[in-house]
């Protein structure tokens, strides 16, 4: 039997949203462990960890591809279509930054000097927590829809997004100390291995970064 | 009329079949949004429904099946071949029937109200003559099929404009929708009770004054607010739920609110769509016993009971499985928002009953949620329904006129 009420609602992409955020999160936070494994030089359980970094990543762009299918131009929303698609690209470039960062290390199986080891952990979990941070604040979508992005509920959502914008300059600080750390020990490292190592540290400085742009993104939403 | 018999035995069976899908159907736009937030469970929405469905069609159903039983058809016209009335209105039930077999097998959003209102039409104006529909009455319904849906649209639009700046948008949405929900419940109480009051009563025989008719409203809707209110006081929040999702605990305080306008939308419903199955039997058995048409004759109120029950099998056998299917789609429609989009579709179309105005309870509940859309109520509304709804409108109105005439042809030769 046709319901017409219930075939009014199109498929929101609201929670999907909510629930890829968490996905790339859970990816990003696989690369504590991931470092801790690879400063030890042990390759075997970095690889585990490799592969549940990729299998996340996996998932994450299966659900991206669910979503774009599922938001045809027919669909009636309070926000503009092009706006949440920005918003799941920039979500799913944090698990793809991930990927790639790892996938260097792993590859290469990249030795990371101990004179450095705590403070590029620190450095890992700073982006972590940025990640975290964008999470939390995506996961306010479904609020914010119901108060029809006014209100208190605003309020709150920019000082997440505040609060992460603070994580990210922290990020960008520490990245600047792991550089000029690296390169006080440069003349010690196999060169190669040197160039690589500045490579690694950009790559996971732009997980937070993508964390920021999420913030940049839902703070358009905000503006509609 | 020796014939009668048969007449008003077949007249009841279509009767109770149209009313029958009626409730089976519709039964879920008024109460699946309760169900699906677990405001009621089903048990509960199906006793609640059957109440207020049988109420708002005896109560409050005359206007519209008079409106229907001889409204349309100019029955002045007939005095010598009263027959032919019955035989068009035979044919009207089963072709509506028909249609709204074919059109729920293949998915189309068609309105029962529509497909009745088109095959009386067809049948009377090609079975009879052109001269024997009223086309001024016909215009009037025809207006008011779009003026419901953007009624409740701009009513549902209101409403959920205030929800959203007084509650959901404060500091303390929580303490504010404590506050402010036994208002809305109020309003929402006294709007039906006082349409009802004033322009329904007539056919169960009481009369009252207008005075006296908003004290009672009043009286009423301030009884149903403080039930409410003491329903709200005994919700604890919910601090683990509210961290995961903020609004969870307010929404549950709506959800006393919605299951009031539950209850006014389907007072609402069967007020209107009564008329769809009862009008045309209360035709044919005005016939059937009087021999002819009576233009001036009364609506016996047993007809409306008659319809009444037959909503109320409808909802209470197939009507539980059509609530639980809608109720998993439209969790879009949380509380706070379901409440707004159905008391205003509940304001409207019982303003259109007591007019005597068959429209589309489906059709305006619709316009109520576009209306709340539009307030950026809702995440996704999909509009190609919407357009197949148009599309229905136009399709509907023919479609069911052609298998009226048919059939009109069909019992001409057929029957007695």
């Amino acid at each position: 039997m046709a319901n017409v009420l219930a075939n009014i609602f199109g498929s929101s992409p609201v929670q999907p949203l909510e629930k890829h955020i968490g996905i790339a999160f859970s990816c990003a936070k696989q690369l504590n462990a991931f470092f801790a494994a690879a400063i030890k030089g042990d390759w075997e359980k970095a690889a585990v960890v490799r592969g549940e970094i990729d299998r996340l990543e996996h998932e994450a762009d299966d659900l991206k591809k669910k979503i774009r299918l599922r938001l045809p131009k027919s669909l009636f929303m309070p926000v503009p279509r092009e706006d949440l698609l920005e918003l799941l690209l920039v979500q799913d470039k944090i698990a793809n930054r991930t990927k790639d960062v790892s996938g260097v290390v792993l590859g290469r199986k990249l030795p990371i000097p101990a004179d450095i080891a705590d403070q590029f952990l620190e450095f890992v979990d700073r982006n972590v927590d940025a990640a975290k941070q964008a999470r939390k604040s995506v996961r306010e979508l479904d609020e914010l829809f119901t108060a029809g992005f006014r209100g208190a509920e605003v309020e709150l959502v920019t000082a997440l997004i505040e609060e992460l914008d603070q994580i990210e300059t922290d990020t960008d600080d520490k990245q600047a100390a792991l550089r000029a750390a690296v390169y006080s020990i440069e003349e010690t490292l196999n060169p190669v291995d040197a160039v690589f190592l500045y490579q690694v540290i950009e790559l996971t400085g732009e997980i937070a970064d993508m964390a920021e742009r999420v913030g940049r993104r839902l703070e358009l939403l905000l503006s509609h | 009329m020796e014939e009668s018999l048969v007449y008003i035995g077949l007249a009841a069976a279509f009767g109770l079949f149209m009313a029958w899908g009626i409730g089976a159907n519709d039964v879920a736009n008024a109460m699946a949004t309760s169900v699906g937030s677990k405001a009621l469970t089903i048990k509960q929405a199906i006793f609640v429904a059957a109440i207020f469905e049988f109420l708002g069609a005896v109560l409050a159903g005359g206007e519209v099946t008079d409106t229907v039983r001889k409204g349309i058809v100019d029955t002045g016209l007939l005095e010598n071949t009263p027959k032919l009335l019955v035989y068009g209105m035979l044919a009207a039930l089963l072709s509506a029937g028909t249609w709204l077999l074919i059109a729920s097998r293949n998915g189309w959003p068609v309105s029962t109200t529509h497909s009745i209102v088109g095959a009386i039409v067809g049948f009377s104006a090609v079975g009879i003559g052109v001269d024997a529909v009223q086309w001024g009455k016909v215009g009037e319904i025809v207006m008011s099929w779009v003026i419901s849906p953007l009624t409740a649209g701009f009513i549902a639009y209101l409403i959920y404009q205030s929800v959203q700046r007084l509650i959901l948008r404060q500091e303390d949405p929580l303490e504010k929708a404590k506050r402010y929900v036994p208002v809305y419940i109020f309003f929402a109480a006294f709007t039906i009770t006082l349409v009802t009051i004033l322009k329904g009563l007539k056919h169960v025989g009481l009369t009252i004054s207008l005075r006296d008719a908003y004290l009672l409203a009043i009286a009423i809707a301030v009884g149903i607010a403080l039930v409410g209110a003491l329903a709200i006081r005994r919700i604890q929040p919910d601090k683990k739920a509210d961290k995961k999702a903020h609004f969870y605990t307010v929404e549950r305080v709506f959800g006393v609110l919605m299951i009031v306008t539950a209850c006014g939308m389907a007072f609402a419903h069967g007020s209107n769509d009564v008329a769809n199955a009862i009008g045309p039997v209360a035709a044919v058995i005005g016939i059937a016993t009087n021999g002819s048409i009576a233009a001036k004759s009364a609506l016996p109120i047993w007809v409306l009971v008659l319809g009444g029950i037959g909503i109320v099998i409808g909802l209470a056998t197939f009507g539980r499985h059509v609530i639980a299917t809608v109720g998993k789609k439209i969790t879009q429609l949380t509380p706070s928002r379901g409440f707004a989009a159905e008391l205003a579709a509940a304001t409207t179309i019982v303003i259109a009953s007591g007019t005597g105005m068959p429209v589309s309870t489906t059709h305006t509940l619709v316009g109520a949620v576009l209306g709340v859309g539009i307030a950026r109520g809702i995440e996704a509304i999909d509009l190609r329904v919407v357009a197949r709804i148009f599309v229905s409108w136009v399709v509907t109105i023919p479609a069911g006129a052609f298998l009226a005439i048919v059939f009109f042809f069909i019992f001409k030769t057929v029957l007695p």
